[in-house]
């Protein structure tokens, strides 16, 4: 009766290992490897290719000093904010109009998540259309009379987020209504009887029970919309091209422009180490929260 | 030569220490119970001797054999599971041919065993359904016959009952020890249900917190439990447990709350040297009522507090020295609520443990 | 038995209230002011949802004088597929005049591949880190689900060298190595969770069976996984077929996926703006994954769910 010893680990579930392969290099190679390139690319001053010349802080300072830029950030802020509330409180309203055991919830559902299947490019072009100011809301509201009467985002530099706005909520809050359909539907059916045999009115019960309890639901729900925020690229591409002028600049399309168009890498280096930052304030208290949440589940 | 054979096995999940440094021998042929609470150890232990879990630590031998290292496949064992895990896009024959085809046994040979052990578990007539239209025991039993037909010497059940409502589980239950007998392989069983233990078990291992407890034939266990968890673990209902304390010496007795019962008949272990705090452990079904209780070594009055007809026979509570004391009497004798009556127990048939570490004084 | 109960108290309940309820039965009277006001709400709201839709459709079924003259909304006088030919086959992106098919046939080529690949390698990839998980696995699988949220500009540049240097740059081969490795966050997390919700006892009988990696992957577990190997289907083709960014970087010209060279013939100063066919070269672009949308009903909006609720 001899002992064996532990056989080398390293071969132990080889198979596994080696199906693994494409994850490992995607996670180390594609995503660690490639933000630490950028990251470290962004403090030389690389310009047509890339150049080991470390110039420290100096492309920050030209990229904050950049208009275009400053107006890239307000723009990304004021879509943002509005698209976090407007598609959550819409998202939820619609969300629980359907929640009430509705006649044609599936033909509701259908209409108002079909904008999430077509690409940004595609809504884009078509809010390009309906804003048209010659033949779209514009023109038509002025033919009926009312001469005086202007809206024409995306001709407008002050207001063209705006029409970036209801294009973009157009596409994503049918997303948000079903991921917080998703959420009222988990919510035990017993609440609901509960609730109702206190007497608490609905309105009360959706506010001070049931949205509570769909914490977790809204957190994963904002965290989606928020990654989705930063992103945005091809729908100022497609509807409005940045313009007019600077007017519609995302901090996505910067980046591109500078390391694509005007041959100036670190500034297109820095200006998405800058993105990136401004996803890890969102996504580190997160990480936070669902990893706490973790722990105490055991 | 003992068939299976675990030599200091532990496992631990980062530092939660599931198994302690176990070791066990069970010979061939034995039906080997595995019995504890929910998060014991058990059906662990039964991963790891099956080789679904890697050892932290310690050997395992199947017939003789260091397997510790070695794939499921390879360990001549066979496997039932609670969820019958029946493959479902198969049906029954190929559920019972996978394992054969995996290991090229050739077509005949596969053709014969699958024959055999659907005769042996009267599965004949469903080997071209799928487990979808199986009922709970039919699918239990097409799971055994996957075992079967590997012509294994160590069969492992991994409370293969739970699932099945308590008809189809004492059927089954019938069946399980009539293939024993015939077969004689070693079984090792897992459950936590004590009836199944009881009945099936040869030798019952009862584990708690990763360690077993007490390893014996199953009416040394429920006789002569050697903790208080053994004792309160098996039978139902539990055993009665009477706080106070231990007098040894020439008058030996256990008295609690002007309560005196003597334990002249009671066989004391060594740690019974010593007066000590303690507990006095009777089952409900060792009480003796009314003219039956006068004759034996220990008898008192008291009065019926609850009674509960439970069909074959009667629970009732009452109170002795201040303390829950529940007996069991036939369903024929009416007791009613307020009614004083004369309890007696034989003290020898008690346990006695000691207070602060619960082991059999 | 809590719920006879609560039913109980239901019953007793006065009618009075059930109209002010979502949950309880439907009141007899359909037209209440309760329900008024929901469907009211939800048929405005869908008009909304559905007018670019019907925008698109009416504009490029008309001619261009009729264009000119009416409003967007007002339904064709005259119905013509003209614009849908001359966006199919004859309209130009700077030198080219052959129309979207070219765009589309590109978008088919880099797809198609791209969804098989992703797919391949990440159900294979959860099937190991939900039943063969092994030392480290975890740390690899958390790095990739937070690389899901790191914007892509970060990593575009690093992903040009990598591709440049083993010489796909520009290729549809380049592409659909990106489209797959961008997929693979949320499609591993879809089939890991799926396996993971499988029961464990069928893998562990499986192994005392004798299968071994490939054997319970291809035996067992592919056969009970039809419906999430859809689901990440739906996922994949309207993802990488409505994909502009990646298209626009990776890719030359004359690869350039549908939805790049859509924007490009939109989007194009020079000549007159045919808005008809503009509008018929985004229906036409829109078709494949409103297709496969209406198509898969159900299993889309799952997939949404399970790639975003569960995470």
């Amino acid at each position: 009766m001899q002992e064996i010893r532990r056989p080398p680990r390293l071969f132990k579930n080889l198979n596994a290992k080696v199906a693994a392969i494409p994850m490992i290099l995607t996670a180390l190679v594609v995503f660690v490897g490639g933000t630490v390139w950028t990251v470290v690319y962004s403090f030389t001053n690389s310009r047509l290719l890339p150049r080991e010349n470390f110039v420290g802080l100096q492309q920050y300072e030209r990229l904050w000093a950049t208009p275009r830029w400053h107006v890239a950030v307000e723009n990304i802020f004021i879509y943002g904010a509005c698209t976090l509330v407007f598609s959550l409180v819409v998202g939820f309203l619609l969300a629980a109009l359907m929640d009430q055991k509705i006649r044609f919830e599936n033909t509701f559902r259908t209409i108002f998540l079909y904008p999430f299947a077509l690409s940004f490019i595609v809504t884009g072009l078509v809010w390009q259309w309906i804003l048209n100011p010659q033949f779209g809301i514009e023109g038509i509201v002025r033919s009926w009379g009312w001469e005086s009467f202007s809206f024409d985002p995306l001709y407008n530099a002050n207001i063209v987020i705006y029409g970036i706005l209801i294009a973009g909520l157009w596409q994503g809050t049918g997303l948000v209504m079903c991921l917080m359909l998703a959420g009222l539907r988990g919510i035990d059916e017993d609440i609901w009887k509960a609730a109702r045999v206190d007497g608490i009115p609905t309105w009360k019960t959706y506010l001070f029970v049931v949205i509570p309890m769909m914490r977790p639901v809204f957190v994963t729900t904002l965290v989606i919309i928020a990654a989705g925020i930063v992103k945005v690229y091809d729908l100022v591409v497609a509807q409005t091209g940045g313009g007019p002028g600077i007017a519609s600049e995302v901090p996505a399309k910067y980046v591109y422009d500078a390391m694509f168009l005007s041959q100036n890498l670190g500034q297109g280096f820095a200006a998405s180490t800058m993105m990136l930052l401004s996803v890890l304030v969102v996504l580190i208290p997160w990480a936070y929260l669902e990893f706490g949440g973790r722990r105490k589940h055991g | 030569m003992a068939s299976v054979e675990l030599r200091g096995i532990s496992l631990n999940f980062g530092s939660f220490e599931v198994l302690k440094a176990l070791d066990l021998d069970i010979p061939e042929g034995e039906f080997l119970v595995l019995l504890g609470p929910s998060g014991c150890g058990k059906s662990t232990l039964l991963n790891c001797i099956a080789g679904l879990l890697d050892v932290s630590d310690g050997q395992i031998f199947i017939n003789g054999r260091n397997v510790t290292w070695e794939e499921p496949k390879d360990r001549g064992i066979g496997m039932v599971f609670q969820s019958y895990a029946l493959y479902p896009q198969m049906t029954v024959e190929g559920n019972l041919s996978f394992g054969l085809k995996n290991a090229s046994v050739p077509r005949d040979e596969v053709a014969r065993r699958i024959a055999r052990a659907a005769e042996m578990l009267q599965i004949e007539p469903l080997l071209k359904r799928k487990p979808a239209a199986l009922s709970g025991g039919q699918r239990q039993r097409v799971a055994i016959g996957r075992a079967l037909v590997r012509d294994v010497d160590v069969f492992l059940f991994d409370e293969p009952l739970s699932n099945l409502d308590a008809k189809l589980r004492s059927e089954l239950r019938v069946e399980i020890k009539r293939l024993h007998q015939r077969l004689r392989n070693t079984m090792i069983y897992v459950t936590h249900d004590q009836i199944e233990a009881l009945t099936l078990a040869d030798r019952i291992a009862v584990m708690k917190g990763g360690v077993i407890q007490q390893l014996d034939a199953p009416h040394a266990i429920y006789n002569r439990p050697v903790n208080r968890f053994v004792a309160g673990f098996l039978g139902s209902p539990g055993m009665n447990f009477l706080a106070g304390r231990h007098e040894p010496g020439t008058n030996p007795r256990f008295s609690a709350d002007g309560l005196a019962i003597p334990l002249d008949r009671y066989q004391a272990g060594g740690n019974g040297k010593t007066a000590q705090a303690a507990e006095f452990g009777v089952r409900p079904e060792h009480v003796a009522i009314g003219e039956a209780a006068k004759s034996l070594p220990f008898s008192e009055e008291v009065t019926v507090e609850i009674v509960e007809p439970m069909g074959s026979d009667t629970l009732v509570w009452a109170r002795l020295a201040g303390q829950n004391f529940t007996f069991r009497v036939e369903s024929e004798k009416a007791l009613s609520v307020g009614q004083k009556i004369l309890v007696g127990f034989d003290p020898g048939r008690a346990s006695l443990f000691d207070a602060e570490k619960g082991e059999r004084i | 038995m809590a719920d006879t109960g609560t039913a109980a108290v239901f019953a007793a309940e006065p009618a009075m209230r059930a109209g002010a309820e979502p949950r309880g039965p439907r009141p007899r009277k359909v037209i209440s002011r309760r329900n008024i006001l929901i469907y009211g709400t939800l048929f405005v709201v869908a008009l909304y949802y559905l007018l670019p839709l019907y925008v698109m459709i009416v504009t490029s079924l008309k001619g261009m004088p009729e264009i000119r003259l009416g409003n967007i909304f007002s339904p064709p006088i005259e119905i013509t597929f003209e614009p849908w030919v001359k966006a199919w086959s004859q309209a130009c992106t700077g030198l080219n005049c052959d129309g979207l098919s070219r765009g589309f046939w590109n978008s088919v080529r880099i797809t198609v591949p791209s969804v098989i690949l992703s797919i391949a390698i990440a159900s294979v990839n959860g099937y190991a880190l939900a039943n063969w998980k092994f030392k480290g696995a975890d740390i690899f699988f958390t790095i990739l689900i937070f690389g899901a949220f790191i914007p892509y500009q970060v990593m575009l540049y690093p992903i040009v060298i990598l591709l440049r240097e083993i010489g796909f740059y520009g290729t549809l081969t380049g592409l659909v190595m990106v489209h797959t490795v961008f997929g693979m966050p949320i499609l591993t997390l879809l089939f890991r969770n799926y396996f993971s919700s499988l029961p464990e006892e069928l893998f562990k009988a499986a192994r005392v069976d004798g299968a071994g990696f490939w054997g319970i992957y291809f035996r067992i577990m592919l056969p009970m996984s039809l419906p999430i190997f859809v689901v990440a289907v739906i996922i994949q083709i309207t993802g990488i077929w409505n994909d502009f960014l990646f298209g626009v970087v990776y890719t030359r010209p004359d690869v350039y996926p549908m939805t790049v060279q859509l924007n490009n013939i939109v989007n194009s100063v020079q000549g007159v703006k045919e808005y008809n066919v503009n509008m018929a070269a985004t229906l036409i672009t829109g078709l494949v994954p409103l297709v496969v949308y209406f198509i898969s009903g159900k299993l889309f909006v799952r997939g949404i769910a399970a790639g975003a609720v569960k995470g």
